[in-house]
């Protein structure tokens, strides 16, 4: 870990000058990411800004049934707090299956949302990697890409965004609100994330010294029927390979209304819009989640290492309608015991 | 806890070193505290062949706080590399004959090329990374596809312990004659053992004396191995590790950076401590091979083998010829008049492997044993009754009788607690919601590998009654220090509560590395000769002390309880004894001499492995819902203590099934996923409760207390048991480890 | 000594930026007070280990991937090998060696002691750290909850069973 500085910021106005002003700052939140990645050289600031007294950490529900969240509130704080769980089940879900209880402890909503990818030849410091060094190649397309992406890759990239929770936010289109040296911004959620394309680097469009204010979900009654499905290889403790954000509303064995995302298959957390084109005003059958899911998956570009993952994609959106689609409540994730 | 003496062995007796361990107050390696330490930080190489051209250390050097950076060209030369030779020999062990920085050439990845001394940590790590390595790279070799037209068979493996070779009988002509045929190809990814202990060791010089504290199975091992390296009079070297945290292999043989802190610390003229990173783990301290193993066997219908025949391939580095012994048990467990097992190996840019948890068995027995199912499923026979129907009370290889089984009561008691019985042979039968159920089992065994040279402890009882009892061994979370407090306890006749076990000192009685399951029964022989022969001292004293209400008694007839001689009805406390005689202390040695030559007997621990699963085959999930191990390690020292390492052996066979691997970039040459995060080990949430029948088998043969060991054979046969468990539920034979998600879908 | 930075003036609000060379930095640990010259790029965890020598958390992979590391910071369990330690200025630190009073020990060690919850002890310390804060957080509720909640501590002697086995006994007595 290179040498750095550090001072603590105690108003947000502040915090975003210090960083805006100079280059070589960077945020420090939880420090999941940052010191990590500092520890590994993948990241190189001379300066942290510690942002962690900031006010930032509310959790509250909205009148109308939507819910604000503060950039810096804790992962734990957000999956526990009754409103989250009561109005949006596939957030608790979603945070609560990522990770460990200590890091959720620690990491924030808004460095969540930030958080870099576990490619291993992006967190190496050596490979080749357009994401840490634009121009320099991606070794993960003819490398090891058993667990990269399939949806949203390019040529330059195939890294799969890591992120849980950010992949229930994209389903309920959340809006990420922020403080920038140029002032207040809301950005869709949808917006918020980049597809690699030419520029894997650019992850996010937000300018540097930007600082992620609060995270708004509006109000979706359907949300309340809702998981998250995360599918891995071990148990507990790991990224996912697939996962699947599902809010579902069904009348008379028809669906009235659906907002999917996918996780672990895409370069960013994917919002799976042809599927829930497809599922609306669909009968609640297997046959219309498998087409869905097919049309979904269609565009899919894998590398041989993780062809799997287009069917195992497939499989987990039917499972997650299928548990959601009769009616018997929202699952439990992965951790639905055997 | 206070015992009664004659029952002390096999008493579920707490752990001596609980307490220190649950406060944080155990000191391990790197937690020593001494004055002045400054900091090793290794630099490895990121190519995997070639040679390093050049190695620009200026920007590293300059940075505040950097006190040397040692490479290739100033590094000192090793006086002597000494042979691989496995550390139970009782000789230096190096775990591999080439040692770093002597030229530029690199042959793997990871290979240390750099060395950086500052006086903290974070100074070393950082400069480590200025260090500017120019290379020329040529093509590495690491995989199996990369190597498998360029193979031989080598003389010897295993640090020349094993052949490359065995065969018995004519297999070609028991293939012939068999009615059935079992035939396939297992594929296993590369392992690493992961302590949650990196390797470490802390050096210090004073003046030409040099004391370690090293993370290691053996603190004589790395004596013996730093000494030959350096050049240096064991006389001048201590060697120290109480705590190790986990080894399982990785810390059996003495790695390069032992010798490289101690190098490092006379360049700086500071004690110097070199704890390797996570990453640094998976290319410096040895792995279980990436391998490849075909097995086919024949069978009568009515369920006798005929032949079987057993080839492994895997890559080795280029200096050593290494192969984990996978082919040894499926030789000598089941009788089959004809047998062949080869080992070919191919030259790769690797360093070489090494021991991990039940070396070659835990691969070997994957393959034998879910041929075995797969004989099973194609006879229409019960798995246990074609286990039972090809049983052996000999070696099948060497012919010679087990010393002790135990091996039909294992699958007997095993099959019971398991419930076994019944089970609905059919694939694909049992569904639980989204879930199918299934049910194997596979046979373990473990070969019990005695030392090769004396083992020694000493004993001494003070005059207030309490006792030290010492030898060498560390403790790397065995209970070797728990249960040796036992039998020292027990020799002595005093209760344990008394009595202190001393160890992971060189300056303490020499005991070769406890690796390969024995240390328990090598130690406690020397632990039990001292004990005891302390014991006969005392009572001779007595027999022959005209003071003592024992004076002219037989020595046979003195029994000792409790720190009391007794005889009759006249008795005489040690403490008196020694008090009369203004006697501090009473003090013996103890020597158990492993018995040399041949033994007319073939020794193998025994046990059997019951698993059951969940599949989701939508989704690919495997779930271990329970397992049940029945072993018979002999005698059980410590039946809480045995059951620990048998159950974390059983769930390292979960792990083992179902997650770990290392992937290699055959391109780079350089492992994939080199940490906690990708290289899956068996986390809370993946490991099910663990049934353990403790099956004790009286055994006059292997040592002197009978004691089989239980290190390892909690792995044996575990991850086929699941795999047939898989097979079970789904209908489904995987022939690869790890069965992960995609070979289910 | 400390290097101080321009204080940067926004809104009133003065930062001092302290580093990179050695600063001085007050932390609470276990209710003592501590003062270190330390680099702003230590972690807490080389804070404690190798300047307070309290060796107790220790470091198994220093990337946030096992739990050995685990200590409460205000209470909560947190991973110090990803917290810096300046970051704890004014926040209290709880590491295994404060959880009982000198020479008693706290019933969860007590337990698994009893359950032979460990055999080489290594993550033995950060085990019963988040053990104790699992009950104080609810979640010890049934083993397929401690199971997922527990999943942060890896154990590789896969004492994993009797470690259940010793948050069981204590949740009960409670």
């Amino acid at each position: 870990m290179r040498p750095i500085t550090y001072l603590r910021a105690t108003d947000t106005a502040t915090a975003v000058a210090a960083v805006s002003t100079d280059p070589t700052s960077d945020f420090l939140a939880g420090g999941t990411t940052e010191v990590d990645l500092l520890r590994q050289n993948v990241l190189n600031p001379r300066r942290l800004v510690d942002i962690n007294d900031l006010p930032l950490t509310g959790i509250e529900g909205t009148p109308d049934g939507g819910l604000r969240i503060g950039a810096l509130a804790r992962m734990s704080d957000v999956a526990a707090a009754p409103v989250v769980r009561e109005r949006f089940p596939l957030i608790a879900q979603a945070l609560e299956l990522g990770a460990s209880a200590q890091l959720r402890n620690m990491a924030s909503m808004g460095g969540n949302l930030l958080q870099r990818v576990r490619c291993s030849y992006f967190r190496d410091a050596e490979s080749a990697c357009n994401k840490r060094e634009p121009g320099t190649g991606c070794s993960a397309i003819e490398g090891f890409s058993r667990g990269h992406a399939v949806l949203g890759t390019s040529e330059h990239c195939i890294a799969t965004h890591p992120s849980d929770v950010a992949v229930a936010l994209t389903a309920l289109d959340t809006r990420v609100h922020t403080l920038g040296p140029n002032g207040e911004r809301a950005y869709p959620v949808d917006d918020f994330f980049l597809l690699p394309g030419d520029s894997p680097h650019r992850e996010h469009p937000l300018e540097h010294g930007e600082l992620i204010t609060g995270i708004e979900v509006p109000a979706m009654p359907l949300a309340r029927h809702s998981l998250y499905l995360k599918v891995r290889d071990r148990e507990s403790y790991e990224f996912a390979l697939v996962s699947v954000a599902l809010a579902l509303s069904v009348m008379n064995g028809t669906i009235a209304d659906v907002r999917m995302a996918l996780g672990g298959v895409a370069t960013k957390p994917w919002r799976a819009r042809r599927a829930e084109d497809f599922l609306i005003g669909a009968a609640t059958v297997r046959d219309n989640f498998a087409l869905a899911a097919r049309v979904e998956m269609a565009d899919a570009r894998p590398t041989p290492m993780n062809a799997f993952k287009v069917e195992l994609a497939q499989r987990a959106i039917v499972r997650a309608l299928d548990t959601l689609g009769d009616g018997t409540g929202p699952g439990a994730g992965s951790g639905s015991s055997p | 806890m206070t015992t009664t003496t004659p029952s002390a062995i096999g008493q579920p007796l707490d752990r001596v070193d609980g307490r220190p361990k649950v406060t944080g107050h155990a000191r391990y390696s790197a937690e020593i505290p001494v004055p002045d330490t400054a900091y090793a930080y290794v630099v490895g190489s990121r190519i995997a062949a070639g040679r390093v051209t050049d190695i620009d250390v200026s920007a590293a050097r300059a940075e505040e706080g950097v006190l040397a950076v040692l490479t290739h060209r100033n590094l000192p030369r090793i006086a002597e590399q000494p042979p691989l030779i496995p550390s139970l020999a009782g000789t230096a062990a190096p775990g591999q004959t080439f040692f770093p920085m002597q030229d530029d050439t690199v042959h793997y990845a990871g290979q240390q090329i750099a060395v950086v001394i500052a006086d903290t940590w974070e100074r070393a790590q950082h400069a480590a990374r200025l260090v500017r390595v120019s290379y020329a790279e040529s093509t590495p070799v690491t995989t199996l596809d990369q190597g498998r037209d360029d193979t031989y068979v080598p003389e010897k493996i295993f640090g020349g312990w094993i052949p490359g070779r065995i065969e018995r009988g004519d297999v070609a002509a028991g293939l012939a004659e068999a009615d059935v045929l079992v035939d396939g190809t297992f594929t296993y990814a590369a392992n690493n053992h992961n302590p949650i202990e990196p390797a470490c060791t802390t050096a210090q010089w004073e003046g030409d004396e040099l004391l370690l504290y090293d993370t290691t199975q053996g603190v004589n091992a790395t004596q013996m191995t730093v000494s030959r390296l350096l050049g240096l009079p064991m006389s001048k070297i201590r060697v120290m590790g109480h705590y190790v945290g986990g080894s399982f292999g990785c810390k059996a043989m003495i790695h390069a950076h032992s010798a490289l802190a101690a190098m490092a610390a006379r360049e700086v003229g500071r004690p110097v401590k070199l704890v390797l990173t996570r990453e640094q783990m998976f290319t410096s301290v040895g792995h279980r091979e990436e391998q490849e193993q075909h097995l086919t066997m024949g069978a009568t219908r009515d369920g006798r083998l005929t032949a079987i025949r057993h080839h492994k391939l895997s890559p080795t580095s280029h200096f050593d010829d290494w192969a984990e012994p996978s082919i040894g048990v499926s030789s000598e467990i089941y009788a089959c008049p004809n047998y062949e097992g080869v080992y070919r190996l191919f030259r790769a840019n690797t360093m070489t492997p090494t021991f991990m948890r039940a070396p070659g068995e835990a691969s070997g027995m994957y393959a034998l044993e879910c041929s075995m199912d797969e004989l099973a499923h194609e006879l229409g026979m019960d798995p246990v009754e074609l286990r039972l129907r090809n049983y052996t009370d000999v070696d099948a290889m060497s012919g010679r009788p087990w010393s002790s089984s135990g091996q039909r009561e294992c699958y007997e008691r095993g099959a019971r607690r398991f419930g076994w019985a019944g089970r609905d042979p059919r694939p694909g039968t049992r569904r639980e919601g989204n879930w199918l159920i299934g049910t194997g089992m596979a046979a373990a065994c473990y070969p019990v590998a005695p030392p090769a040279n004396p083992q020694r402890a000493r004993a001494r009882l003070y005059a207030d009654g309490t006792a030290v009892v010492q030898a060498a061994t560390p403790d790397f979370g065995t209970g070797v220090a728990t249960v040796m407090t036992q039998v020292a306890a027990e020799g002595l006749g005093v209760s344990v509560d008394r009595c202190r076990f001393e160890n992971g000192d060189t300056d303490l009685p020499n005991i070769a590395a406890a690796v390969g399951s024995a240390g328990a029964g090598m130690i406690s022989a020397a632990v039990h000769a001292a004990a005891t022969g302390l014991r006969e001292q005392l009572i001779k004293r007595a027999v022959t002390d005209p003071r003592s209400p024992l004076h002219g008694a037989d020595t046979v007839d003195v029994v000792v309880r409790d720190g009391v001689m007794i005889a009759g009805t006249a008795t005489d406390a040690y403490t008196e004894l020694l008090q009369r005689n203004f006697q501090p202390d009473a003090e013996a040695s103890g020597q158990w001499s492993p018995p040399s030559g041949d033994v007319p007997y073939g020794m193998m621990t025994f046990g059997a492995q019951f698993a059951e699963v969940a599949v989701d085959a939508e989704l690919g999930l495997v779930r271990v819902r329970r397992m049940t191990g029945a072993f018979a390690p002999g005698r059980v020292l410590n039946a809480r203590t045995a059951r620990s390492q048998l159950t974390g052996g059983m769930l390292w066979g979960l792990g083992q099934a179902l997650l770990e691997a290392n992937y290699m970039n055959p391109d780079t040459g350089r492992w994939v996923n080199s940490n906690l995060g990708e290289y899956l080990v068996a986390v809370n949430a993946d490991a099910p409760d663990v049934d353990v029948e403790l099956i004790e088998v009286e055994d006059s043969i292997v040592n002197p207390l009978g004691v089989k060991g239980v290190g390892e054979i909690g792995q044996v046969g575990a991850a086929a048991a699941i795999a047939n468990a898989v097979h079970h539920a789904t209908g489904r034979r995987v022939r690869k480890l790890p069965i992960t998600i995609e070979d289910l879908l | 000594m400390s290097a101080r930075g321009p204080a940067l003036t926004e809104r009133g609000a003065a930062l001092e930026e302290r580093g990179p060379g050695p600063v001085r930095v007050r932390l609470s640990v276990n209710g003592t007070e501590h003062t270190l010259d330390i680099e702003p790029r230590v972690s807490l965890l080389d804070a404690l280990r190798e300047r307070l020598d309290l060796t107790g958390a220790k470091k198994g992979c220093d990337q946030g991937t096992c739990g050995a590391c685990t200590v409460w910071v205000d209470g909560r369990r947190v991973l110090a090998c990803l917290t810096l330690a300046m970051t704890c200025e004014g926040r209290e630190v709880t590491t295994v060696e404060g959880l009982a009073g000198e020479g008693e020990l706290h019933e969860m060690q007590r337990a698994f002691i009893a359950e032979d919850a460990f055999q080489c002890g290594f993550c033995t310390p950060g085990q019963i750290m988040s053990a104790v804060a699992l009950i104080e957080e609810g979640h010890a509720g049934n083993d397929a909850e401690i199971k997922e909640w527990m999943s942060g501590n890896i154990c590789r002697c896969a004492a994993y069973p009797h470690i259940r086995a010793a948050i069981r006994a204590v949740r009960d007595r409670a």
